[in-house]
């Protein structure tokens, strides 16, 4: 770009070097993927065999359990078919059993659960899944853009009043989430009364894709939604804070100003987007931390979902079930990363430049 | 000075309670403790790293933290009754001189079973969190001291228990005990939290690898045990110092999260399990003193312990400390941080960054 023939244009609104090439820089990032879907394939794989391993190491043993919910009312014989049918059969050698194990997974057989009457074990996540996800999914997203946002400014004005915010999302960022849960409960619900204090909807209300079916989801998912959000705001605050504050003292930051630019486009599209990367990058840990504190809520709020299941599966000692549950959030959360990983590609133009 | 395996920006925080945001600025930028006594022996440069505990963040926590363990060390002593003992006369006490945090269904005293749940929190915490530690440096000290595909397995697995969910993993791991010891379910706890610390220590270790102080001291033919212990070490406490104390939070929040759940045995009493009987006993939401100190606590240990890692942060990076401090004396002098360069000419100033401003939100 020479500078004649910027003379008509404000140059701060065209931008730098890095504008063009962020521009010219659309090709697919064939390394970066493939590193990362190596990457995400190896922990599938991890987390697949430890949860073939777990059981056979350790006592939980399903068939053991199942004979002792029966209390001794199914033969021998029936213990041993039932070990063949959850592939627990200990006259099969180890490498052969995982062997077995990845065929049924690989046909999308996940076992069958005790607790539930004999119940395929996917079937019984089929349809807690849809519920977790809603929650995670739209906890995740509201608590990453206020957070970040929310420390992009605390960052920006440094110094001033906002920074008593960083204490107080800290603060509430220590609290446990079923307790600030029980509060919610304790004070919204059955102190005033504005919100119901548990279920995904009301009994009686047939599911489908109406208003009053919708508005009762809605309000039964907010006080979850909002003990999450409290609770996982502070760390996406106070990262976001931390690095605003790295970022602004950088050099271009001061000659965007120098150069007159707005405060406004210094702030978001300079010191922000900069900013935002680790966050991005962090995206991978928070994912698991707060699948956790929703797993939990769902046990407080009694919220039909992947929590309630594991609850009850922990309780029954139903190990197939609780094993399969496992493996679900291992995949949903790697589908997360994932989803982040693509976000991280199209904002950080280096992914992209290294590749030339 | 980064090999190009570490040029990825290793800043992946935990988003919980007291992330170590900025430790790993270090591992990427220049040390910051550059000047360092002519005669340095272990002891001498152990003293001055934990200088990082020197402010009034880290000691407030500390302060904190310290009153909380002489709490668990001298419980039987602060406690006025047995935390299991029953009183049917006294139950669903409100608070009272006699019973300071009133008492329980079956009339035990509330206070007392909060000054025993903190030994059980502390005891487990520590534990686990000394365990996760010791695995993180081996793991990240090596993964970072080594090279190639030595390094590059250590660092996809402590990848791969970064990405799992460590909750259903606690819960499946801990359910599958009957009745549980403590030492298990530190272990559970300790199996889940390692990673992150890892990670951190070995970008730094990668960092530190290539300084010219390690290349000198393996050019002297210093043995490798020495190298790691004598010069490394003492620039990697900072970071193990927040990975403890991150893992800590971690811990405690997981321990209190599976009593509360029932996955442990309640015989371990700790915070968890008066709110699981509290729970499992109707008390919300009228006997507010048998539920809202024990959750309190769980958030002032949290606080204390984000304190210290905030103390920590801003050791590691000035800038975190100086940012606020210089924003705020230069508004004293009346004028405003964000528009330092023009400064000078506020008259002109004001007026292009005006227009600048309006046109920029014509586009």
């Amino acid at each position: 770009m020479s500078a004649d023939s910027q003379t008509t244009i404000d140059p701060t609104l065209v931008g730098t070097t890095a504008t063009g090439t962020d521009r010219q820089g659309s090709r697919v990032p064939w390394r970066f993927i493939g590193g990362r879907a190596v990457f995400y394939l190896f922990t599938l794989w991890a987390a697949i065999t430890m949860n073939f391993f777990l059981p056979r190491l350790l006592k939980g043993d399903a068939v053991d359990s199942f004979m002792a919910r029966s209390q001794g009312q199914l033969t021998p014989a029936a213990e041993k078919a039932l070990r063949a049918l959850f592939g627990l059969d200990k006259s099969v050698p180890l490498w052969e059993q995982y062997l077995n194990y990845w065929n049924m997974l690989l046909h999308g057989n996940l076992g069958v659960s005790i607790s539930t009457g004999l119940a395929p074990v996917g079937d019984a996540i089929a349809s807690a899944l849809p519920w977790t996800l809603g929650l995670v999914g739209v906890a995740t997203i509201i608590s990453f853009l206020i957070g970040t946002g929310l420390g992009a400014v605390i960052g920006w004005r440094r110094g001033s009043r906002l920074d008593a915010f960083v204490p107080v999302t800290t603060f509430l960022g220590t609290v446990p989430y079923f307790w600030l849960g029980l509060i919610f409960i304790a004070i919204f619900s059955t102190a005033l009364g504005w919100f119901p204090a548990g279920h995904a909807y009301e009994i009686g209300v047939e599911p489908g894709w109406n208003g009053d079916f919708i508005s009762e989801v809605v309000s039964h998912a907010a006080l979850p939604v909002a003990t999450i959000v409290i609770v996982s705001l502070g760390g996406w605050v106070l990262g976001m804070r931390n690095m605003m504050l790295t970022v602004l003292d950088e050099d271009y930051i001061t000659v965007a100003q120098a150069k007159g630019m707005p405060n406004q486009r210094v702030l978001w599209k300079y010191a922000a987007r900069n900013a935002v990367l680790p966050q991005i990058q962090s995206f991978a840990l928070a994912i698991g931390f707060i699948v956790g504190g929703t797993l939990v809520m769902e046990m407080v709020f009694s919220y039909p979902g992947i929590g309630l299941l594991l609850l009850n599966a922990t309780n029954a000692k139903d190990y197939a079930l609780m094993q399969g549950i496992f493996l679900v959030l291992v995949l949903a959360v790697l589908v997360a990363n994932i989803l982040a990983d693509v976000a991280y590609a199209i904002l950080d133009p280096r992914t992209r430049q290294t590749e030339a | 000075m980064n090999t190009p395996a570490e040029k990825t920006p290793a800043i992946v925080q935990p988003v919980g309670a007291g992330a170590p945001e900025t430790a790993v600025i270090l591992a990427t930028g220049p040390e910051g403790s550059t000047e360092r006594a002519p005669e340095k022996t272990f002891w001498s440069q152990l003293k001055a790293s934990m200088a990082m505990f020197g402010n009034a963040k880290s000691a407030t926590g500390l302060i904190i933290l310290g009153l909380f363990a002489l709490l668990a060390i001298f419980a039987p002593w602060i406690a006025p009754t047995d935390p299991n003992s029953q009183n049917l006369n006294d139950t669903l006490q409100p608070p009272s001189l006699h019973h300071l945090l009133g008492t329980t269904h079956i009339g035990q005293d509330v206070f007392s079973q909060l000054v025993y749940g903190t030994r059980g929190v502390l005891v487990v915490g520590f534990l686990a969190t000394i365990m996760a530690t010791v695995v993180a440096i081996a793991v990240g000290v090596t993964a970072g001291y080594l090279r190639g595909w030595r390094s590059e397995s250590l660092s996809a697995l402590s990848n791969v228990f970064l990405v799992i969910p460590g909750l259903p993993l606690m819960i499946i791991v801990a359910s599958q005990f009957q009745d549980p010891p403590l030492w298990v379910v530190a272990a559970v706890l300790g199996f889940t939290g390692w990673a992150w610390g890892a990670r951190v220590l070995r970008a730094q270790t990668m960092s530190l690898r290539n300084r010219d102080f390690i290349q000198a001291a393996r050019a002297n033919g210093e043995p490798l045990h020495r190298i790691i212990l004598v010069e490394m070490l003492p620039n990697l406490m900072a970071i193990i110092a927040s990975s403890f104390v991150g893992t800590m939070t971690a811990a405690v929040l997981g321990l209190t999260t599976l009593a509360f759940i029932g996955v442990i045995p309640v015989s371990n009493l700790n915070w968890g399990t008066i709110l699981f009987w509290a729970q499992q006993n109707n008390a919300f939401p009228d006997y507010w003193w048998w539920y809202v100190p024990a959750g309190l606590c769980i958030a002032l240990l949290g606080v204390a312990l984000s304190l210290i890692n905030f103390g920590i942060d801003e050791y590691v990076n000035p800038r975190l400390r100086s940012a606020g401090e210089r924003a705020r004396s230069m508004k004293r002098r009346g004028l405003n941080i964000n528009a330092s360069v023009t400064q000078v000419r506020t008259a002109q100033a004001a007026a292009a960054t005006g227009g600048a401003a309006s046109e920029g939100d014509a586009v």
